[in-house]
């Protein structure tokens, strides 16, 4: 079914309970559903629901990003590409471009899976989730809505309605960077999230560090960020944070890359998308 | 080098099948569909080791749109026969429980019973209601841990057969191998410089396209047919008729067009199953693997542990090898390392050497052939010792490959004098390219350099054209087109007749239509069984001159073909296309026909030149360029002998970067899917360089060399030696993926 409004879903998500399934661009539920990793009795396409569609920039709001937007639809727009460049380097390589033109940053964001591209960049860039319920609408930092390896923090009969992603001024700038053995299709060994304001004087006035696929779910690097505040751009300074990310890390060895491996790799990546973060910053 | 003109070989023409491939009009045993045909599925052990307690297909049978079950106690006893596949030969007993277990499972992935529905689902939700009870058994898939006395036994009956003598006590060893020449200890004495190392190599699949997929249908009066995807239709028909113990002649195998096969589609899987379920169910049914079956229940190649020890003198004169391989055969034995053994040194001229080869039997899918089958592990050894010789005596590694390089009349360590071969043509081509004489410059950047050989063989082929009224020929062969080989061998007919490509009309026939061809593989078709069509040809053109004679008034010997193919005599002349149409229109009817059986190996010979870039940080390699040259004798077709260079020098640098088996700890497949089974994608590999040498081979009418499987051989040695070059580490395990790239740059002090 395709409903026209968030009441209605949230209706028939109150009918339905979980078995209910919601759809957006559909390129991770199908997969699921084929391969019997997930079931459903319904499944809701909400996606002729406009305020989920739909996205708007302000210079006083910033980004409020519809759940069902997709990826292409950020990386080309020109203005969201350069102010968002975390974001916009994120949904570059999910997937190929086919993939691109149906899947949503929202539905990257409630997939939760550790490893998610999309879900560090929008910690890195402080956004908030506003989710719709049986009991209205309340709102929840990115940073706090995945729970474990594809659970979300949404309680039975919730969505996501959008994405609120804060304003950013002219001396901010943010990148994602991920490391995988190929080139393309392959998911994330490690991936890091990095954004960075600077004050007039070229210091680091703020910063926020995110980190993805080392541990249940993707990390705020707090202390990591938190070291940069008030310093000068530097890759000692950056290398140094890597050093600090590396300790809130608890990755797995699997087929994807070793504990140690990954754990460098956290150091490597908090530097290089530093590096661009700053350069951004400085460029805009 | 050959110097004679030919119109048709050497060109360029457009493929007969080109249209139907990129029209998706091909039909591929996927696309099968017969009246009532049903759906099978196959339950398959999540074990890797266990044994079989017991099975209950009752409530799997009780299921409506079920029609048939089959398990192990539907499958004939077989006998411990041997049965030549062409390349190679398997027990059957072996083969028997490959396709359906009997009282153990020795993988996960093995077959344990199989449902035939009216549709897929039905028989996949039927197949979960089939009750098993396994004992779970320890397990092992590491080569050397499988060959300890206290290893998980795999087969309690197994005595290694060491030179013809039979162990007294059971083990998971099947064979030990040993090819001596010369003398290696005095050898070893002479070297003054000597250097041993260990590699090992991980289990490898071949990645093709298409997965494995039947469809068998049984009828009333025991004629069974099948259509499938197969490297050998008449291969398929004897495994098939000696798997169900049936007559051979009761079995038609009609191949369908394939999607890839690099020697992973010799084997039957599905087949008798397959068939079986027909039988029972009175119905054609219709299988298909998943790509995780593919992964954990089909032929990937062994993984390998080698130790291999070299020496030469100041001068650089390579004088002794020792070479102690192991590989895995998968859980049955008949692996690779046979050709393993034979390749190790195939392509320097070592005066002493010795080799001793295992044959492992582990927890892993029966290992297959995979193009160059066991010659790509032994290569990543010795060309990486090669190089490093080189670095000791202060040479260049071109150089030291030049100086020890095998020509006409050395002596292979497992027996056989080369005839004419092209290696030191490649190296030489190699010294003269573009890419070598381009230096390389910037910081973790290196080029690496690797030879490699395989063997090509001949083996069985036939072919027979049938004349058109207006002169072009239908051609009939059965060698199952994996590669261009329709078109590579009209060629060759073409050529003969003095025809043009497109005057023919390849067809690969079925098992009843077609004459006895041995399997696609082997590097051999575009060799013999191209030489078939040229034999075709010639007999074709024997009737002619009889008929010409009648026709022109005059003997049979005064009449010539000219080398135009036209035919001249008795102040007559006419072309092949216009005497054959007088010839029809005076009601003679011709088919041209051959049996070939060259038994001579078409020895293939390659050398590889890699740039490498290596990220210090992560050890991710990147390939900056890469030039892949090879002897093919004589190319046919060159595209197509360029698509098979690059093609399996691409699949090398998979092997060599990336791919693995990677396993839990309960010994089952964590990765059997093309996320985490990392084949290169087109992002990761440059635009592959080609250069084609012909020496000409002079045991084909056209000099014809195979050239499918050498260009796998050299990849991962060539990539390891630019990798050194670039970081100053040596990698001897495979794949260098970036974890274990960085890992060793970081415990390798020397590294840059």
């Amino acid at each position: 079914m395709a409903p026209e409004s968030v009441s209605e879903v949230v209706s028939v998500l109150g009918e339905h309970g979980d078995r209910a399934k919601l759809l957006a661009g559909a390129t991770d539920l199908l997969v699921q559903l084929r391969e019997g990793l997930r079931e459903a009795d319904v499944v809701v396409d909400i996606k002729k629901i406009d305020e989920v569609t739909s996205y708007k920039y302000c210079e006083e709001d910033g980004l409020s990003l519809g759940a069902a937007v997709t990826c292409c639809e950020v990386y080309e727009h020109p203005l969201l590409s350069r102010l968002y460049g975390a974001l916009a380097d994120s949904t570059q390589i999910i997937g190929g471009w086919q993939i691109q033109s149906r899947a949503s940053v929202g539905g990257n964001l409630c997939n939760a899976s550790p490893a998610a591209d999309a879900v560090p960049s929008l910690i890195a860039l402080n956004a908030t989730a506003v989710i719709a319920g049986p009991n209205g609408e309340h709102t929840l930092a990115v940073q706090d809505f995945c729970t474990g390896p594809g659970k979300n923090a949404l309680e039975s009969g919730e969505l996501l309605v959008s994405i609120q992603v804060p304003a950013q001024c002219d001396n901010c700038g943010s990148a994602y960077e991920r490391f995988i053995p190929r080139n393309e299709m392959d998911i994330a060994v490690v991936g890091v999230g990095s954004w960075v304001k600077l004050a007039e004087d070229g210091t680091i006035a703020d910063a926020r560090i995110a980190l993805g696929a080392v541990a249940a779910t993707p990390l705020f690097a707090e202390e990591a960020s938190a070291s940069l505040i008030g310093k000068q751009p530097s890759e000692e300074l950056f290398a140094a944070a890597g050093e600090l990310a590396k300790q809130i890390a608890t990755p797995l060895s699997d087929k994807r890359g070793t504990k140690e491996f990954r754990t460098h790799l956290v150091g490597v990546l908090v530097k290089r998308t530093l590096t661009v973060a700053v350069e951004r910053a400085q460029n805009k | 080098m050959t110097t004679t003109q030919y119109r048709v070989i050497g060109s360029r023409p457009v493929r007969h099948d080109g249209a139907d491939k990129v029209t998706g009009k091909a039909i591929y045993t996927a696309d099968m569909k017969l009246p009532g045909m049903l759906s099978g599925f196959v339950l398959r052990s999540p074990h890797a080791h266990a044994k079989i307690l017991s099975i209950d297909t009752s409530e799997a049978e009780a299921m409506p749109g079920v029609h048939a079950v089959v398990t192990g106690a539907d499958f004939p006893n077989v006998e411990d026969k041997i049965a030549d596949l062409g390349e190679g030969s398997v027990n059957l007993a072996y083969l028997s429980t490959n396709c359906m277990a009997q009282k153990k499972v020795l993988y996960r992935g093995h077959a344990v019973a199989a449902v035939a529905a009216t549709d897929v689902h039905i028989a996949e939700e039927a197949a979960a209601k089939i009750k098993v009870e396994y004992e779970v058994l320890d397990s092992v898939t590491w080569v050397l841990d499988a060959m300890q006395d206290d290893a998980p036994l795999l087969h309690e009956n197994l005595l290694t057969d060491s030179l013809g003598k039979k162990a007294e006590t059971p083990s998971n060893i099947p064979v030990h191998m040993h090819f001596e020449k010369g003398d290696v200890a005095a050898g070893f004495a002479e070297a003054d410089v000597i250097i041993e190392r260990e590699f090992k190599t991980a289990t490898v699949h071949q990645g093709y396209i298409e997965p494995h997929a039947v469809v068998a249908d049984y009828n009333e009066d025991g004629r069974l047919r099948i259509w499938t995807a197969t490297q050998g239709s008449f291969t398929c028909r004897q495994q098939t008729a000696e798997v169900l113990q049936i007559p051979l002649g009761n079995v038609l195998v009609t191949p369908c067009e394939i999607g890839g096969g690099f020697g992973g589609k010799i084997t039957v899987y599905l087949e008798p199953t397959a068939a079986l379920l027909s039988k029972k169910s009175g119905r054609p049914v219709r299988i298909t693997m998943t790509r995780a079956d593919v992964f954990e229940a089909s032929g990937p190649t062994p993984g390998s542990y080698m130790r291999i020890k070299l020496g030469a003198k100041n001068d650089g004169t390579i004088v002794a090898g020792e070479a102690w391989l192991a590989y895995d055969a998968g859980a049955y034995p008949g692996g690779m390392i046979g050709p393993g053994c034979m390749c190790v040194f195939s392509c320097y001229d070592i005066e002493h050497a010795v080799v001793d080869g295992y044959d492992v039997c582990l927890n892993k899918p029966k290992t297959s052939a995979y193009r160059a089958p066991g010659a790509t592990q032994v290569a990543f050894a010795v060309e990486q010792l090669v190089d490093e010789l080189a670095e000791k005596l202060d040479m260049c590694a071109l150089e030291i490959r030049e100086k020890n390089a095998v020509k006409e009349g050395a002596r292979r360590v497992d027996g056989p004098v080369y005839p004419p071969i092209g290696l030191e043509q490649c190296l030489d081509a190699l010294k003269q390219s573009e890419h070598w004489n381009t230096p390389l410059e910037g910081p973790h950047r290196g080029r690496g350099i690797a030879a490699g050989f395989w063997f090509g063989c001949g083996l069985k082929s036939s072919a027979a054209c049938t004349v058109n009224s207006d002169g072009t020929i239908n051609l009939l062969e059965g060698s199952t087109d994996i590669g261009g080989s329709r078109t590579s061998i009209a060629m060759q007919l073409a050529e003969v007749l003095g025809l043009e490509a497109e005057d023919i009309n390849p067809q690969v026939g079925d098992t009843d239509t077609a004459g006895y061809t041995d399997v696609t593989g082997g590097s051999r078709v575009t060799f013999a069984t191209g030489m078939a069509a040229y034999e075709a040809g010639r007999d074709l053109q024997q009737q002619m001159k009889t008929l010409a004679a009648e026709l022109w008034d005059c003997s049979a010997e005064e009449i010539t073909v000219n080398e135009d193919g036209s035919f001249s005599g008795n102040g007559n002349q006419l072309g092949f296309k216009e005497l054959a149409s007088q010839l029809f229109a005076a009601g003679e009817h011709l088919v041209g026909r051959a049996t070939v059986s060259p038994e001579c190996p078409t020895n293939g010979f390659g050398a590889h030149i890699a740039d490498v870039e290596v990220d210090p940080e992560t050890g991710k390699v990147t390939i900056l360029r890469y030039t892949t040259i090879q002897d093919a004798g004589k190319a046919i077709h060159p595209s197509y002998v360029e698509g098979q260079l690059q093609g399996g020098t691409v699949q090398g640098i998979g092997w060599a970067l990336n791919e693995e088996y990677f396993f839990n700890d309960d010994d089952t497949m964590a990765n059997a899917d093309f996320l985490d089974y990392r084949v290169p994608t087109m992002l990761d590999v440059p635009m592959i360089e080609t250069i084609i040498v012909e020496t000409g081979n002079p045991d084909h009418p056209y000099g014809v060399r195979g050239v499918g499987e050498t260009p796998i051989v050299p990849p991962p040695a060539a990539l390891a030696n630019a990798i050194y070059n670039a970081t100053n580490t040596r990698m001897t395990e495979l794949p260098m993926s970036p974890p274990k790239l960085w890992k060793a740059m970081q415990s390798d002090p020397s590294a840059d």
